[in-house]
């Protein structure tokens, strides 16, 4: 329609093209906008004239704008802000959000936020309730709230859609992102990564030359029924459906003429679909399997198992030591480390200068920078004999009369936090306490995800909180996360229970969740109906 | 307008209060000004100047000031008889007269031209007139004679010999819009005479005598006649109108007028006259100029009989639309509201046209109310006609706000009070703007108290930054949550302040301080070290020190980076991060060393692949060397020597190695790396050194 002549991707190279016009679609990046001034300057130094426009996606940021200072380009924005990646996932695709707002403490993406929630609204009508934790959370919900009321848009007396909403802040729970994840959708975003959706199989799943781009979601057969299970079971029921496929298969021999020819048009072709998608996600298991066997992995997770649960400290520690020492995985090690830190309130200092030394020496001096972010947002600290619980208040006390200045302050200078896992985990009970084996097949609470030893802290506290329709009976959870709770109920939507609505839960994770949290939030919901 | 001798143009508002002045440039204020017209044409305000040099000046937008000069008309000796300021295809031209002959003059050119059908001896031009709307152009000339014809000089409509022969005071158009009747009214002292190509009501023409001095305004749909005790307005009867009220006119309008004086008089005259309407079926028409004329009529007693005689007339028709009775209603009360003598806005029908009505651009009622400052009236009628609370009431309260900040003998909290008392949070209301006007009038407290009643807080900002008040706009922009809003005062206030002062200011707003760190690390990196530098952060100065030193190429800048970086930590007391640095310096240096001897890569590995490579190589003695200076625990070398040696194959170094001392990792990696190698005989060979609970 507009006689685009040719699409390319935003990437190191630069685009070839003799159109006079070009136009960029792009997240505000610093490192695109460095691309695109590249473009600009090469072509002004030819002697060409083009004309520039880009496009920011969601909303276009002064920021990497001024940082790129280019003439004759125009700019724009498209305001996409939530995509949809299945029939219960939407995602805002912003990966930059964490570092952006819990290392650098920048706010922009608090209003996608509110943005995106407005645009919810505004499609499904009011939500009833809305709790949440955590400060970015807080501020996006006023933030939206705001917006709303400035827009003073038509959603009153629209029956809701989606009777609760959820904002939940990453950083009250780190301790599930850092945990090895068991259910198959995790493995395979661990071991493969899934983005957007759709994963990138290499030749080893394949089992050709060539890899392969999968679509993963709920339309996909084979894995919707495997998605969620523990690893555990996924390759006995891979085999089981491969022995069903076969005898589907099978059913050709002792057809006559006029059966083979309804079994070739109707059947085979869904079925060589099936057997095509088994093949890969039986490739994909092996390819985990190979992963997870070869680096001692039961072992891992027998530590990791220890550090949650609070024992053999000692023998978790130098377990990690090893693993550093022979440089098994940079990220690993440093996962292990930080769920040592948190579970353990920060490291002992004698622990937190040798490992972060052999750290240095395995992965090299340039992760010096690392572990200043890491302990900037309290994911590897030390504990602190010396400042005693009074200097801690005061610098709360101090933090809270800044935020006086302002509806906003700064998120960033904080005081590496005290993550009282070891509390909170009492106080909810998120490690089961079971009596023989856990079934992991049948599971009975969220722990299965990760092998029953532990239930995801946000998930529980999603259940909680919706169970008792607020934060009451949460108070000392509460005040051990931080604070920064909130539970409000629009007055202008009634309260109806009986509403289909209200069994809709939307679940928002400030800066990012694991498939293990999905899994644990499905198990919910299929629990809870 | 007033325009002065010397080319000034004067702007006072409708209270005479100086607005502003222009100049209409320096030949006009060397020659100054012989005469001037002021014109209005869609663009705007325009002001002609014939300047003492016979020469034209002009602008057509006093508002967008862009000044003409004319082109000269060749051999012009003396001031033209006449001239007139013509609009054609959106250009402004000048038309003039100098005795017998007519000149144009637009942009570039100066070129005669003659009128189509006009006779040569109809003698020297007096007098010409332009129509309200630029169409149609009357020229009269010294023997009495008036031509009348189109304004682009293309066509004659009709011609005129008036027996007077000396030159009128005024001339002017007097016409309808959409109506085929011309007519054009001529002035002298005492004698007024209105000619046109009607064939039915003006035959040739007809006098009046003016009994005083009087002035002609020519309008939209007639001629204003002015004078000391009076104010006339002579105009084309509307066909309505006269039909309705034409002697003996058997009209449906007038049948039905009369059919409802005789109802009302309770005679049965009223159903012969209204039968006869409805005989003809014509009913509908006769309701329908009933209303038409109405609108036509001053007197509120005729607006109202012939009002009635349309309801009246109403009844007996099934379904007539009631909007265009409704309206008229509406529209007559709203006029006769303002054209009572204390307003004093004597609008006719036509000028206040319905289409304007729900619209508040300057041309309809509300808004001319609003000029006068009839604020209470104003609302009312809007309130009336019932216009929304944003198109009406709100925007008549922001000017009400505007014209009240002007008062300057009230204190600043007072009209701040009075006015948050009146407006409250009523819809579409601009504190924002309000304030603006409150500081263009030099009251900057007001402007910053009424900002505070401003909801959004991205509004106040630029102003607040207009006015310098920036450390207040740096709070406002962080509450609303903008960063980009934010971005723009950090910028501002970067330029307008001297280093110190910015950077003291960003302390205080920790937000503003974060967003301007990113824009440094991205933008101006030395910036970020003089901030760092500022309030002595020795660690981030640090980090900063090991940041750089990777964009540095030779050892010798890195090493000076880090050695900065070294300082830096030692007084943030990191002996940490001071000693990890130190071994960085120490390992680069090695590991330039090391490249010149062996002529192999090693600098950016780290310690451990340094090792690990001098190992592969069998550099055991520098392996050794480096494993004591840097402290290395021994579990660490030992598993990082046992697995280079295995990937090099040197079993025998391995076996010597595990006889060295006692291996602090036990022997079962020996076993396992073994394995790994498919080593199987190796792996027997420190089998039996594993523990027993090992074994297994």
């Amino acid at each position: 329609q507009h006689e685009v002549d040719k699409l390319y991707k935003v990437e190191s190279r630069p685009a070839l093209s003799t159109s006079d016009q070009f136009c960029f679609l792009v997240r505000p990046r610093i490192k695109t906008m460095r691309y695109i001034a590249d473009i600009v300057n090469a072509d002004k130094m030819s002697g060409r004239s083009r004309k520039y426009k880009i496009i920011f996606s969601p909303q276009k940021v002064s920021l990497t704008v001024l940082c790129c200072h280019l003439p004759h380009v125009t700019c724009d924005e498209w305001s996409f802000y939530l995509l949809p990646l299945d029939e219960d996932i939407i995602s805002m695709e912003l990966p930059e959000f964490f570092r952006d707002y819990f290392l650098e403490g920048d706010h922009r993406w608090i209003n996608s936020v509110a943005r995106a929630l407005q645009l919810l609204n505004s499609l499904y009508g009011p939500f009833g309730k809305a709790y949440g934790i955590g400060r970015c959370a807080k501020m996006s919900y006023e933030l939206w709230r705001d917006l709303e009321e400035e827009s003073e848009g038509d959603s009153q007396g629209r029956k809701p859609e989606i009777g609760n909403v959820f904002l939940m802040d990453r950083d009250p729970d780190y301790v599930t992102a850092l945990c090895s994840q068991m259910v198959y959708e995790g493995l395979v975003d661990d071991t493969f990564r899934i983005k957007c959706g759709s994963v990138d199989f290499g030749p080893d799943v394949t089992s050709s030359d060539k890899s392969i781009k999968v679509l993963l979601n709920a339309q996909d057969k084979v894995f919707s029924q495997i998605r969620n299970e523990h690893f555990s079971s996924v390759f006995g029921f891979l085999s089981q459906k491969s022995r069903n496929l076969q005898a589907q298969y099978d059913r050709r021999r002792g057809m006559d003429i006029k059966q083979m020819k309804n079994f070739v048009s109707q059947e085979l072709k869904g079925l060589k679909q099936e057997h095509r998608l088994l093949s890969l996600h039986i490739g994909a298991c092996e390819s985990i399997m190979k992963k997870k066997t070869k680096q001692d992995f039961q072992e891992m997770i027998k530590a990791e198992h220890s550090l949650l649960e609070g024992f053999d400290i000692r023998e978790s520690t130098s377990f990690i030591e090893e693993h550093i020492d022979r440089q098994v995985s940079p990220i690993e090690s440093l996962r292990l480390m930080c769920l040592l830190s948190i579970t353990e309130n920060g490291l002992i200092p004698k622990d937190y200068r040798s490992l972060k030394t052999q750290y240095l020496q395995s992965y090299g001096p340039e992760h010096l920078l690392t572990f200043h972010n890491l302990k900037r947002i309290g994911l590897l600290t030390e504990q602190s004999a010396g400042e005693t619980l009074t200097a801690v208040e005061s610098k709360v006390s101090k933090l809270v009369t800044d935020r006086a200045a302002g509806k906003i302050t700064d998120a960033f200078n904080s005081l590496a936090r005290r993550s009282n896992f070891r509390a909170i985990s009492k106080k909810l009970g998120l490690i089961p306490r079971v009596d023989g084996e856990y079934d992991l097949k049948m599971p009975r609470d969220m722990a299965y995800v990760f092998s029953g030893a532990y239930v995801p802290l946000s998930c529980k506290i999603i259940e909680q909180v919706l169970e008792r329709r607020g934060w009451l009976g949460l108070e000392e959870v509460v005040r051990l996360l931080n604070g920064n709770e909130f539970s409000i109920s629009d007055s202008a939507v009634e309260d109806n229970p009986a509403w289909e609505s209200q069994r809709v839960i939307l679940a928002v994770f400030l800066g990012g969740c694991t498939f293990s949290e999905i899994a644990a939030l499905r198990f919910l919901g299929k629990e809870r109906g | 307008l007033c325009i002065q001798e010397d080319g000034t143009v004067l702007i006072y508002n409708l209270f005479c209060e100086f607005k502003r002045h222009f100049s209409m440039g320096n030949e006009v204020l060397q020659n100054h000004v012989l005469e001037a017209k002021v014109f209005h044409t869609e663009y705007g305000t325009g002001v002609a100047i014939l300047t003492g040099a016979y020469r034209f000046s002009l602008t057509t937008n006093i508002d967008d000031l862009k000044l003409r000069r004319m082109p000269e008309v060749p051999g012009l000796q003396k001031p033209p008889s006449c001239w007139a300021v013509l609009s054609q295809d959106r250009v402004t031209i000048v038309l003039l007269a100098v005795g017998q002959d007519l000149y144009l003059l637009d942009n570039t050119s100066c070129s005669v031209v003659t009128p189509p059908g006009m006779s040569p001896s109809t003698g020297a031009y007096l007098q010409m007139a332009v129509s309200f709307n630029y169409r149609c152009l009357a020229l009269f000339t010294d023997t009495g004679y008036i031509w009348m014809g189109l304004a682009t000089l293309k066509e004659k409509l009709c011609e005129f010999n008036s027996s007077i022969r000396s030159p009128p005071k005024q001339m002017v158009w007097c016409m309808r819009p959409r109506s085929r009747q011309r007519a054009v009214v001529v002035a002298w002292d005492r004698q007024l005479m209105v000619a046109g190509n009607s064939t039915e009501c003006i035959h040739g023409e007809h006098r009046f005598v003016l009994d005083e001095d009087s002035y002609l305004v020519p309008e939209l749909d007639g001629v204003r006649i002015l004078s000391r005790t009076s104010h006339e307005f002579l105009h084309e009867i509307p066909e309505a109108s006269q039909e309705i009220f034409k002697i003996a006119s058997m009209a449906p309008g007038a049948l039905l007028l009369e059919a409802q004086k005789e109802y009302e008089k309770e005679s049965q005259k009223a159903d012969e006259y209204l039968r006869e309407i409805k005989d003809q079926k014509l009913l509908p028409e006769a309701v329908s100029q009933c209303i038409e004329a109405a609108g036509y009529e001053h007197e509120p007693d005729t607006q109202k009989s012939l009002l009635r005689a349309a309801s009246f007339g109403k009844c007996f028709i099934d379904k007539f639309p009631p909007e265009s009775f409704v309206r008229m209603c509406q529209d007559l009360r709203v006029l006769n509201a303002i054209r009572d003598y204390q307003i004093g806005i004597p609008l006719t029908f036509t000028q206040y046209p319905p289409w304007d009505r729900h619209m508040t651009d300057t041309s309809s009622s509300p808004s001319r109310l609003v000029l006068r400052r009839l604020y209470p009236l104003a609302i009312r009628i809007c309130e009336y006609l019932r216009l929304s609370e944003i198109q009406g009431v709100s925007r008549i309260l922001a000017h009400w706000a505007c014209y009240k900040v002007q008062q300057k003998d009230k204190s600043d909290e007072e009209v701040a009070h009075a006015i948050n008392q009146k407006l409250g949070d009523t819809p579409g209301i601009s504190y924002s703007e309000i304030a603006a006007r409150a500081y263009d009038c030099g009251r900057t407290e007001l402007a910053i108290k009424l900002l505070e009643y401003e909801p959004r807080s991205g509004e106040q900002v630029p102003l607040l930054l207009k006015m310098k008040r920036s450390k207040l706009a740096l709070s406002k922009a962080i509450e609303s949550g903008d960063t980009d809003l934010v971005y723009t005062v950090v910028l501002h206030l970067k330029n307008e302040l001297n280093r110190g002062t910015f950077f003291m200011t960003l302390q205080n707003q920790p937000v503003a301080l974060s967003l301007y760190r990113q824009f440094c690390k991205h933008q101006e990196r030395e910036t970020l070290k003089d901030l760092y530098n500022q309030d002595d952060n020795h660690q981030e100065l640090g980090n900063f020190h090991v940041h750089s030193s990777y964009s540095e190429k030779r050892i010798e800048g890195r090493v000076g980076a880090l050695q900065n970086a070294l300082d830096e930590y030692y007084k943030a007391k990191n002996e940490f991060a001071a000693k990890a640095t130190e071994d960085q310096i120490k390992l680069l240096r090695l590991q330039r060393h090391l490249q010149e001897d062996f002529d192999k890569p090693y600098l950016d590995l780290s310690l451990h692949d340094t090792v690990s490579n001098l190992i592969l190589d069998g550099h055991h003695k520098r392996a050794e060397q480096l494993y004591r200076e840097f402290k290395i625990p021994d579990k660490k070398y030992w598993w990082l020597k046992i697995s280079a040696l295995a990937n090099r194959g040197d079993w025998e170094e391995m076996e010597k190695f595990s006889k060295s001392k006692k291996s602090p990792i036990g022997y079962l990696p020996f076993v396992e790396i073994s394995v790994k190698h498919h080593n199987r005989y190796e792996a027997k060979k420190y089998a039996p050194r594993v523990t027993p609970e090992q074994r297994v």
